[in-house]
């Protein structure tokens, strides 16, 4: 018989409880307070930069009852009900409470004026944006955050994104008192104050009064705030303000044993509500470890709650900060080895055993770079050149040290699985193991240790070559070779294959080496670049001409009609707002090219890894929210890009306005109009592994956002390995975003002038691959389906109707045509 | 006997496609080292009559064509598929007379 979860709370923790039960034989029930599903908390700061809360969705849960908008208001554990705010009751076998957390508002008299919010949810951050928007001062405007830990910082970074300049109250002495000592305090105080923040630590806020449109805050040490926004963010506590009658632990949370079960064995808690063995935790990688446990257990297994890791890395307000392990030298002994580097901006203290062996923890402000070869190590022995002033070591990590604390992964499980070969870059480490892919710090550390396993030769393009995809660039670039015969005879073995030869002839034609169809390269194309069509699944082909900007007269929409009727070809609107005709074989391809060639039309490069489209939205043309030409940009991006072949396919979108209708972050390179010209976000995917492109510039205009373009898609090409899309590219980019906009925006390797050149030679070169054809008998010939018989159909062919049209036939089962 | 085309046709490292007479397909191959080679035109894989639009290239020396289908690859002498060794083409006797290429 199916039993019954009922899951309250959907926040992160209950999200991932169900994803993992997703395919169980329980029927589950949730209960979800918020209106909107499950989003990622942690990332709640980053709404700030596009206000659009899609961008925190998390993966759709499947699979269960979802009630969202319900608030659980009872629990009958006799009778084993959950009652919702609507009445509905729903009965259980199994109950897990996943509430989260409330913030806790210290009792301020005033705390309750309108102007004042918390900081936990969208909606609060809407909220916020509303007052900061009501607000009538002219000029910056002005907040407090009350409360300086880590999430006080950020709230105040999300203010001052908002055009508030903050202060930030701090009861304790320093900034973020739980992670980090007096002395990286100190530094951060220094460096966030120099980003328009303003720090007073050691008071707390008195009392909040109205006074106009204005909030004034009296603080504890006599400072008065003129104020239009106060957001309190002085810590969080388990949110159990639904009474199951169950006991609670000494701060709060529902008290649970180590397999996350309260006193009453079908009753479980998970989350930040829960206070396991009696102690609460309030970040995301202790819950999902309890989600994993709770899962287990209803499966009838017996994991228990291993304890967590409560390090921490972040980039706050753009300076690194970062915690690990008992960063307070709180252990019996415990001996402290600072460097305090007032000039660099760094701080770095290690906390060691009373013996100076054992590494027990530590703060690093300023650079945290060496947080994730440090943080492993911890309980570990320590060589003793790191403690030296200035030193650092290669550390040799024990195989049970934990590489991903957001994951829990260990070096050893890592380490197999590159060794078994499942493997090979960051990507598939990525897939398979979860690590990386919760805060990402560890990444840096999985490269580490695939080139620990000698995985760098995996960077072979194939048996042919040693080099990577991005080494035979710059080889084949410096020496000016211009045929992969020399290419392979040189810098390679053998005589190539599927692999090396297309790989190489995108190279040759990404450095404009002529038409892709020369005498030198037509043997090196896939059958898609060889015969400029998409192959279909019975050897026929498609045919997609291009239409800029999914602009289009109906004169040529007529044609691009009529030459479907006269081939008898299926036609199609793509995801990139052209037109796909399927089913010619290669003898009608010159044929039908040619009537379209004559209509004005030109290829589309649907066949090979070049830029495909440019989608765009109407923009202000037409639209109501319009604020730029979206359709003017697109159709300008879409004729300098055309036909530049690179590692992959890229595609692009330009939207009008925020709304984003083109879907531009699901691009390689989106523009997103805004007031004051263009936001352009590189690295979106849609396809296997959907990703959401990240902001590189904002607010720039057409010209510096060509450049950029230019730059990013130039820098692509010369990088990125074979097959590899930009999204993938950026992710494995040492440095990721910042990297890149180091490259190609502030020119910090000196090498932009020359990627503009090579975008300008690809401008000034071309010229359309499919009139190239045309025009020249010899390349014509290749397109007969028979050397010994031109113009006879392939016999294998054969079309049925479907929905009124042809569609091929299954092959092997011949059949009759209309 | 068909007569496929002339030998000058053929480029190194490249495929073509014949018909013959019993509306089946033959696939012939020119290597870089002057080798010919014809295989059935049909990928056994999907079906379709493609195998002479593959790259030809070598798989550990062992010269080879890969279906543009599905990509797996077929060695030009014996027509045995290198990713499941129980599938294979047939091979077709392939010459040059008088400039001619042939099967026969
Ligand atoms: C701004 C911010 C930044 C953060 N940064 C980090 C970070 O960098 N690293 C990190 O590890 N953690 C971070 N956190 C903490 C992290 O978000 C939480 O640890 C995580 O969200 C906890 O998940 P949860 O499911 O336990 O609680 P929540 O995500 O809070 O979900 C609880 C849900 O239950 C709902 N609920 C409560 N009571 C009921 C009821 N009676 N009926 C129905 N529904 C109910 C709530 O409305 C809520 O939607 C951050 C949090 C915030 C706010
Ligand atoms: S993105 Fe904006 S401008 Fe474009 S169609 Fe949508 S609402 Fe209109
Ligand atoms: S440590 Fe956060 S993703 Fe690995």
């Amino acid at each position: 018989m199916t039993q019954t979860l009922v899951v309250i709370g959907n926040g992160m923790v209950g999200h991932r409880l169900v994803e993992i039960l997703r395919d169980s034989s329980w029927r589950i029930v949730v209960f979800g307070e918020e209106s909107r599903p499950a989003y990622d908390r942690v990332a709640l700061s980053s709404y700030v930069d596009t206000w659009s809360s899609a961008d925190l969705e998390l993966a759709p849960l499947t699979g269960c009852e979802l009630r969202l908008g319900e608030k659980a208001v009872s629990v009958d554990r006799e009778r084993r009900v959950v009652v919702g705010a609507s009445g509905v009751e729903v009965q259980y076998d199994a109950l897990v409470l996943a509430t989260g957390s409330v913030p806790f508002v210290p009792p301020v008299p005033g705390r309750d004026l309108p102007g004042c919010h918390v900081y936990r949810t969208i909606d609060d951050l809407d909220d916020i944006r509303a007052t900061v928007e009501a607000a009538d001062r002219p000029g910056r405007h002005s907040g407090m955050v009350l409360g300086g830990g880590l999430l006080g910082l950020e709230a105040a970074n999300a203010l001052r994104g908002m055009g508030v300049s903050p202060h930030v109250v701090e009861l304790a002495p320093r900034l973020m008192p739980i992670q980090v000592d007096d002395g990286g305090a100190g530094l951060l105080k220094r460096l966030v104050e120099k980003l328009d923040l303003t720090v007073h630590t050691g008071t707390s806020a008195s009392s909040i009064e109205r006074d106009g449109t204005r909030l004034i805050a009296k603080l504890a040490n006599g400072v008065e705030l003129d104020l239009d926004v106060v957001v309190f963010s002085a810590g969080i506590r388990p949110r159990t303000d639904l009474d199951l009658g169950l006991e609670l632990g000494p701060r709060g949370g529902y008290l649970v044993d180590a397999a996350c079960r309260t006193a009453d064995p079908r009753v479980f808690a998970i989350g930040e509500c829960a206070s396991v063995e009696g102690v609460a935790y309030g970040l995301v990688a202790p819950g999902y470890a309890m989600a994993e446990v709770v899962a287990d257990q209803i499966s009838g297994g017996t994991k228990v709650f291993p304890g967590a890791d409560m390090s921490t890395k972040l980039k706050l307000l753009g300076v690194d900060v970062a915690s690990f392990g008992d960063a307070h030298a709180t252990t019996e002994g415990a001996l402290e080895v600072v460097v305090n580097n007032a000039v660099a901006g760094t701080y770095s203290k290690l906390v060691v055993s009373d013996d100076a062996k054992t590494l027990l923890g530590g703060v690093l402000v300023g650079d945290a770079s060496a947080y994730p070869s440090l943080r492993p190590m911890v309980g570990k022995e320590v060589p003793a050149a790191l403690l030296q002033p200035g030193g650092s070591v290669d550390l040799e990590m024990p195989a049970d040290a934990q590489v991903c604390s957001c994951h829990a992964v260990t070096k050893q499980t890592i380490t197999d699985a590159i060794q078994s070969g499942v493997a090979c870059d960051v990507a598939e480490l990525k897939a398979c193991t979860k690590a990386g892919t919760g805060c990402g710090s560890c990444v840096p550390m999985l490269k580490k240790l695939l080139t620990d396993c000698g995985v760098e030769q995996s960077k072979a393009l194939c048996e042919h070559f040693t080099y990577s995809r991005a080494e035979l660039f710059e080889i084949i670039r410096a020496t000016r070779i211009t045929t992969f015969t020399a290419v392979v005879e040189k810098h390679g073995t053998g005589r190539g294959c599927d692999i090396c030869k297309p790989a190489v002839a995108s190279i040759l034609a990404s450095l404009n080496n002529g038409h892709i169809l020369g005498e030198t390269q037509v043997s090196l194309q896939d059958t898609n670049d060889r015969f400029l069509a998409n192959l279909q699944r019975n050897g026929t082909y498609s045919v997609v001409p291009r239409i800029p900007g999914g602009e289009i007269t109906p004169e040529k929409l007529i044609v691009i009609g009529e030459v479907a009727r006269d081939y008898g070809l299926y036609t199609k609107i793509t995801g990139g707002q052209r037109i796909d005709l399927f089913g010619a074989t290669v003898d009608q391809l010159p044929e039908i090219w040619r009537r379209l060639v004559d209509a004005g039309f030109e290829s589309g490069h649907a066949y090979g890894k070049a830029l495909r489209t440019v989608k765009s939205c109407v923009g202000t043309t037409w639209c109501r929210y319009g604020v730029q030409d979206s359709v003017g940009l697109a159709i300008e991006l879409e004729l300098r890009y055309r036909g530049l072949r690179s590692p992959h396919k890229l595609k692009s979108a330009v939207s009008g306005c925020a709304r984003e209708c083109a879907e531009a972050r699901g691009k390689d390179f989106g523009v997103i109009a805004t007031e004051n010209g263009w936001n352009l976000y590189v690295g979106g995917n849609g396809g296997f592994t959907p990703r959401h492109a990240d902001l590189l510039v904002s607010d720039v205009d057409t010209e510096t956002l060509i450049k950029v373009i230019d730059r990013f898609l130039m820098f692509y090409i010369r990088t990125a390995d074979r097959l590899q899309r930009t999204s993938a590219w950026l992710e494995g980019l040492d440095g990721g975003l910042d990297h890149l906009r180091e490259v190609v925006v502030d020119d910090k390797l000196g090498i932009c002038d020359d990627l503009e050149a090579a975008m300008a030679a690809h401008v000034d070169d071309y010229a359309d691959e499919w009139r190239g054809v045309l025009e020249d008998p010899e390349k014509l010939a290749r397109f007969t389906s028979f050397v010994n018989a031109p113009g006879t159909p392939d016999p294998t062919i054969s079309f049925r109707a479907e929905r009124g049209q042809r569609v091929p036939v299954q092959l092997g089962i011949p059949e009759v045509v209309r | 006997m068909t007569v496929v085309c002339d030998f000058e046709v053929l480029r190194p490292e490249q495929g073509v496609a014949a018909l013959l007479p019993d509306g089946s397909q033959v696939a012939v191959f020119l290597t870089a080292d002057g080798t010919l080679h014809a295989l059935d035109n049909i990928d056994p894989f999907s079906g379709a009559a493609v195998l002479s639009r593959g790259i030809v290239g070598d798989r550990g020396g062992v010269p080879v064509v890969v279906s543009p289908v599905y990509k797996q690859a077929f060695e030009l002498a014996t027509g045995k598929c290198l990713e499941e060794p129980s599938v294979s083409v047939a091979v077709h006797p392939v010459r040059v007379r008088d400039g001619v290429v042939e099967l026969t």
